[in-house]
């Protein structure tokens, strides 16, 4: 086994790259491939090195063609292997649904447990990096609605270590959605081991719950801190994985503040914040003092850079919508409550 | 056994042969006549397929099979191609060819499951080397590259065979799965039955291209077209290509005698005619007036075969018509490795519902 990576300090990024070199290092049935992977390193340098380390046998570049990237990472998956696939950027996975939908996601299911695709899909996602049109996408809903996949997006460096590690272990195919803006934020990696999984509280808090995920958790940590000076106790859940849900954490989090907020970037209509108020709802509703709340991306082909700042979630959106959670108990308008 | 030809990537002009329309062997043919007790297998098989095939549209009329895909007049692609994989070798098939799954030897009554509706796949792809029956066209030829490939990584002498239809070419994955062929060197045999139509398209509006054949040189794929009813062709090809270490793409020209399913209805779309014409070159009676001509086959075998074949359609009736119980809890199974709490709770509402 690789040595441990407690104590060191790095980017999202290098910590995605380690965890991709650990598995490499620890099970020679890994292999990582992609557009751009090889001697390149990606886009983002996720893979940087690894080519030269482990050799282009094992991670290596493959033609432009995504529904190819993982229609043959199935094939190999079959035949014993455990593909770690990159799709250059959110949008540009969209080639390759078909093959995700109707095989990887059913497989399993098809075969009756025969057929086992232990597939990690890494996909760059979301926007915030001043990124043209087809670079910005959050397509986790489109999974998220899929049975049969697993899907992960990490907040932390740490958790980006944690969680790739875990997935590329995991017998079950995983969209593995990476927030790419918070690629460079730096942070401390630990050797606690959370399930996968199991979504985690960053911050307690008494008077609401933020529930975040991936590029929202550090935006919602932020709003905490500010939400202090205005004489709220913020709490925040970080979803980590969106699917399966993890209903225990998120219910007793809710359950305890009363009140809660669901913040993402993705466009919100028929997104996956209507599940989890949907699920909120059904669980707690008799503790719940307000109706649960969306912070969330307009329903609108996302923003050129130009304007993307006025689509994204931001501190003062979501500290707006907290105050808008019946402090007072009063009916609050437009809510229909 | 089969001489090797030097790989080209362009196809021959016209198809390659042995046999001819009425048996006879093609005199100045580039390929090797299987040897006799290859045919003799070939014919044997294409004809217990064939009753598999009629046994199972039968069963369609009779409300045991939600559809059924004919292959008839595809035989000597279904048994030919399959008959020429090595044990190591897999199979990439798709819905249409229950007739090269039970060629294979998977049990019929599990290569049906799909279409009887019991569940979406019957049988273990690690049991017979076969991958699972392909419903959305051309995804598998991905499968079985990426089989291929590992195979090639992993050390390992196998080949992948993946069967598709003229239809199929015309989908993004197959243009994919060429390409990786052709770039990684995969030992993926891509064989094309050109059966005319995708359900009621002729092959006339799903390419410009003058063979499918021709396709190949564009990925830098060895390509190869054939007489796709004649079985020792077929055979002799697909052997050729499995052995050779890398791709190559083979379009067998053939004919669906029957509709798409038994749901179609073909004569809205072509002419009877057109469907005598093409039973006149009928895949099991020439390699049958082949083995006839040559001594190999006489009366006594032929009625032996045909009762192995009678008793296996008796088999498979048996099979189907069995009434099965389905238990409703195995809906929430395998959708995961581990059942998720979410899935258990929903299993539980739905036993609740029916206690």
């Amino acid at each position: 086994m690789t040595a441990s990576v407690a104590g060191t300090s790095l980017s999202m990024a290098g910590a995605l790259n380690r965890a991709l070199a650990d598995a490499l290092e620890d099970d020679p049935s890994v292999l990582v491939f992609g557009e751009d992977v090889g001697p390149l390193g990606g886009v983002f340098r996720v893979t940087d090195g690894l080519a030269a380390r482990f050799g282009e046998t094992r991670v290596f570049d493959t033609p432009l063609a995504e529904s190819g990237i993982v229609g043959t990472a199935i094939g190999m998956a079959m035949n014993g292997l455990r593909p770690v696939v990159e799709m250059q950027f959110d949008a540009f996975a969209y080639p390759a649904f078909e093959q995700i939908t109707s095989h990887l996601a059913k497989l399993r299911n098809r075969t009756r447990g025969n057929v086992s695709l232990p597939v990690v899909i890494r996909v760059p996602y979301g926007g915030g990096i001043g990124g043209v049109e087809h670079h910005c996408d959050s397509s986790e809903a489109y999974y998220t609605h899929t049975p049969g996949l697993t899907v992960v997006t990490p907040g932390t460096p740490d958790d980006a270590y944690r969680l790739l590690r875990d997935s590329i272990a995991s017998p079950d195919p995983v969209i593995f959605l990476e927030p790419k803006r918070r690629y460079w934020t730096r942070g401390e990696l630990s050797d606690v081991a959370v399930p996968m999984d199991r979504a985690l509280v960053r911050r307690t808090g008494s008077d609401v719950t933020l529930i975040a995920y991936g590029p929202m958790v550090a935006t919602a940590l932020e709003t905490a801190a500010a939400a202090v000076e205005e004489g709220w106790d913020v709490e925040v859940v970080d979803l980590r994985t969106l699917s399966p849900f993890d209903d225990e954490t998120v219910g007793a989090s809710v359950r305890k503040t009363g009140r809660a907020v669901v913040v993402h970037e993705a466009s919100g209509f028929g997104g996956y914040g209507a599940e989890v108020v949907a699920r909120v709802t059904e669980r707690c509703f008799h503790h719940l003092h307000a109706p649960v709340l969306r912070v969330t991306g307009f329903d609108i082909p996302y923003p050129p850079p130009k304007l993307e700042e006025h689509h994204l979630p931001s501190v003062d959106r979501i500290l707006d919508a907290v105050a808008r959670l019946q402090w007072d108990d009063e009916v609050v308008r437009g809510y229909g409550a | 056994m089969v001489a090797t030809r030097e790989r080209s990537l362009l196809p021959t002009e016209e198809p390659l042969s042995l046999l001819r329309k009425d048996g006879a062997p093609v005199t100045d043919s580039p390929l090797a006549m299987p040897d006799d007790e290859v045919l003799l297998e070939l014919h044997r098989r294409m004809v217990i397929g064939r009753r598999f095939d009629t046994q199972a549209t039968a069963l369609t009329k009779q409300g045991r099979l939600a559809v059924y895909p004919s292959s008839r007049g595809q035989e000597a692609c279904e048994v030919g191609s399959v008959l020429a994989l090595r044990t190591e070798d897999w199979l990439f098939p798709t819905y249409r060819d229950s007739v090269a799954l039970v060629t294979r030897g998977v049990d019929p009554g599990e290569t049906l499951t799909l279409l009887q509706g019991g569940w979406h796949l019957g049988y273990d792809p690690y049991q017979h080397r076969v991958g699972p029956q392909c419903t959305p066209l051309a995804t598998n030829t991905l499968h079985a590259v990426g089989f291929a490939h590992a195979a090639r990584v992993k050390g390992e002498d196998t080949a992948a065979l993946v069967l598709l239809g003229d239809g199929a070419t015309s989908e993004g994955d197959t243009h994919e799965a060429l390409n990786y062929a052709g770039v990684w060197h995969a030992p993926v045999v891509f064989l094309v039955q050109n059966n005319g139509y995708a359900i009621s398209v002729p092959l006339s509006k799903q390419t410009a291209a003058p063979t499918l054949a021709a396709k190949g040189v564009g990925y830098g794929v060895p390509s190869v077209l054939v007489d796709g009813n004649d079985v020792a062709a077929v055979y002799a090809v697909v052997r050729e290509a499995l052995e050779s270490g890398g791709p190559t793409l083979i379009e067998a020209l053939t004919y669906r005698i029957e509709a798409h399913t038994n749901a179609d209805d073909a004569t809205r779309y072509r002419t009877s005619d057109e469907v005598a014409a093409w039973l006149d070159r009928d895949p099991v009676d020439r390699i049958e007036a082949h083995l006839t001509a040559r001594g190999l086959l006489g009366p006594a075998r032929k009625a032996e075969i045909a009762a192995e074949a009678e008793d296996f359609a008796a088999s498979v009736r048996a099979k189907l018509n069995v009434d099965h119980e389905y238990d409703p809890a195995t809906l929430f199974e395998h959708v995961y490795a581990t059942p998720t709490t979410h899935l258990r709770e929903q299993a539980a509402a739905l036993a609740e519902e029916l206690a």
